[in-house]
């Protein structure tokens, strides 16, 4: 069997798996908070699972390994921001927000504010965030499956996207939020089994000696001990000033933008208390604290096994970096079936993890369509659970519909800053908003609205008018941005808003706020109380 | 949820309560602190990388140098942070809230 058969056998194997548990699920989904919430009766180690789950996407897991085999430690920047953002979300976020909400970021917004101009602009938010993220992912599947399987054709990255996308709007339509929660509690588990088991292989391979892999990939690379060291692809000294503030910045749209995902966000309200939803935030932290330091060594693991030159030729990127090392390692430790066997399985655990994002990323929005902007906006509160259910489950289908059309466009397109792009948004728009809103007595309806707004406007303009879009060029001199040679309208020096659009995004809230009358004192006394200790907070649902 | 006149009251009842401002004086004398102490542990970390390169590279162990230690020191104080507010919280926070929210539904 020819590893290609092998990895879409494993691949339907849990396609099938988790469509029986997602129509399990939809028995279970009898209400909106059982669509929305998963019934709020997950237990904190099941949703920090699936936080893990819905949390490591494709990017961190193909991309940050590709990006330590060809560029060595500046991707392990990327692992840490990550991984210390959950402290925000963990400190600022995860209890309270349990607390005060219901179903969607725009509640906590919304509490103590007029409601239709908030929800509409964190509705607004919401759907451009995950829209973006959804986009990368879906580029990022039809790219997979040419590097993979070796089907370059154009048909086949489309019909991978068009497959990917009707299974995510099956397990949101089908399944809501306990469907997708078993999708992404499967994905993580197989994710971790699949990355612990080919990192135990590799360090075997040296011995259980960390420095032995490590000396071994910095002489594979062909760029010594500068390969252990940062600085080969972020804020290299080439680029100059510029380079370096844009690794700052990188570093805080990271460390910021976890806590301001909305897709991240609506997992807190997935289990019964706020008690559960900071063990379950413990949880994911331990999960993805491992799987960063497992893709540590599948990193300098393929550098020192495959080789920097083999991965680049495969992919420029780099993002096959972790298939091949599985199968390189299968090969060296088991002969050849064993690599056929290991290439597969991670073949697989890449495809389901995409699977288990973009799902996640299908309901946030849907929800947010639905909740906020139908039930709140347009019907001003009046419609029912049963109108308003259904308006999500059209909303993933349009959403979904419209993520498949564009990922097919988009598929010759670099899509990289989509990602980063998605959290520069969430730190300077979202995040500014949340913690205002838990924590400054005096925000109001209009500090809401300017902080979304004027973050959100902010880190796109930015980056409509940075070098990723026009003027970034290769070291062959050829145009590396969104732009072909010839187009450079750029200005503003950096790839990454997030060190001007997170300050500006807390100083529009602030003006907002102190620029408009309105003071609610009663409200906020109501948001605290409740924050803090869970009076009249969200019961789990009793069935 | 509902902004019923009586519930208000319970609201205001409790945040008049010398228990409730001890609660909210606990988790901010915690999270606030902390937050600032990690964010900057952090920055110092992404600046180092920055502009302070033979520092960070200098080896410690064999092929091990500094820039792999003080990355891997930022998992450390994470999981370190993470359980410490979970021990703090179950401890000098949750007995709090449980007893407002008891007396509350009373």
């Amino acid at each position: 069997m020819s590893h290609e058969a092998l990895a879409i056998t494993l691949f339907l194997v849990f396609v099938g798996l988790t469509l029986v548990l997602t129509v399990r699920a939809s028995r279970q989904t009898k209400d909106a908070t059982d669509f929305y919430a998963g019934g709020r009766s997950f237990s904190a180690a099941q949703n920090g699972l699936a936080i893990g789950g819905d949390y490591m996407s494709a990017a961190s897991f193909l991309g940050i390994a590709g990006i330590i085999a060809l560029s060595g430690y500046d991707g392990f920047l990327y692992s840490i921001g990550f991984l210390v953002a959950w402290l925000v979300a963990l400190l600022l976020v995860a209890e309270l927000m349990r607390n005060s909400g219901k179903f969607t970021m725009a509640d906590v917004l919304a509490f103590r504010m007029s409601p239709r101009p908030v929800r509409t602009a964190a509705g607004v938010s919401t759907i451009i965030v995950s829209v973006f993220y959804l986009l990368a992912q879906m580029v990022g599947a039809g790219a997979l499956v040419a590097l993979l399987f070796g089907l370059t054709g154009e048909a086949a990255k489309a019909l991978t996207i068009v497959g990917v996308g009707i299974l995510m709007i099956v397990y949101v339509v089908v399944g809501g939020m306990k469907g997708t929660t078993w999708v992404q509690i499967v994905k993580a588990v197989l994710l971790m089994g699949g990355a612990t088991l080919i990192t135990l292989l590799v360090l075997g391979k040296y011995g259980f000696n960390l420095s032995s892999l490590l000396s071994e990939a910095a002489s594979q690379s062909g760029k010594g001990d500068a390969f252990l060291e940062p600085g080969l692809k972020y804020g290299t000294e080439a680029q100059g000033l510029a380079g370096k503030l844009d690794l700052i910045s990188l570093g805080l749209a990271l460390v910021l933008g976890t806590a301001g995902l909305p897709h991240i966000l609506i997992r807190f309200y997935t289990v019964p208390t706020a008690r559960d939803a900071r063990k379950s935030v413990l949880w994911g932290i331990g999960i993805i604290g491992v799987f960063y330091l497992l893709t540590l060594v599948l990193g300098f693991g393929a550098a020192a096994l495959v080789g920097s030159k083999e991965i680049a030729a495969s992919n420029a990127a780099g993002n096959t970096a972790a298939p091949l090392l599985a199968e390189k390692i299968g090969d060296i430790v088991f002969g050849g079936v064993g690599g056929t066997i290991l290439l597969a399985f991670i073949a697989a655990v890449a495809f389901a993890t995409i699977l288990a994002v973009v799902a996640g990323l299908t309901l946030a929005s849907s929800s947010s369509v639905a909740h906020d902007l139908y039930a709140h906006v347009i019907r001003k509160g009046k419609a029912t659970e049963k109108e308003e259910v259904r308006v999500a489950k059209i909303s993933a289908f349009v959403i979904g519909a419209i993520s498949i059309v564009l990922g097919i466009f988009a598929q010759k397109l670099n899509v990289a800053f989509l990602v980063a792009l998605a959290f520069a948004v969430a730190a300077s728009g979202n995040l500014p908003a949340i913690l205002y809103s838990l924590f400054w007595k005096r925000f109001n309806t209009a500090g809401a609205v300017s902080a979304i707004y004027g973050g959100l406007g902010s880190a796109v303009l930015l980056v409509i008018f940075s070098p990723v879009v026009s003027g970034k060029v290769g070291p062959d001199g050829k145009s590396t941005a969104l732009f072909p040679d010839g187009v450079d309208f750029h200005w503003f020096p950096l790839e990454n808003p997030g060190l001007v659009s997170i300050p500006l995004g807390f100083l529009f809230g602030y003006l907002g706020t102190i620029l408009s009358k309105e003071y609610r004192a009663d409200k906020y006394t109501e948001m605290e109380v409740r924050s803090l200790t869970g009076i009249g907070a969200e019961k789990a649902s009793p069935h | 949820m509902s902004s019923a006149p009586e519930e208000i009251t319970v609201y205001e009842e409790v945040r008049a309560r010398p228990e409730f401002a001890e609660l909210r004086r606990r988790f901010r004398s915690f999270v606030f602190p902390v937050t600032v102490a990690f964010l900057v542990w952090y920055l110092l970390y992404v600046v180092l990388s920055g502009w302070a390169r033979g520092f960070m590279g200098q080896q410690v162990l064999g092929s091990i140098n500094v820039a792999l230690v003080f990355g891997l020191l930022q998992f450390v104080s994470t999981f370190a942070i993470a359980y410490w507010y979970s021990r703090y919280a179950g401890s000098r926070l949750d007995p709090l809230a449980e007893n407002l929210r008891e007396e509350a539904d009373r």
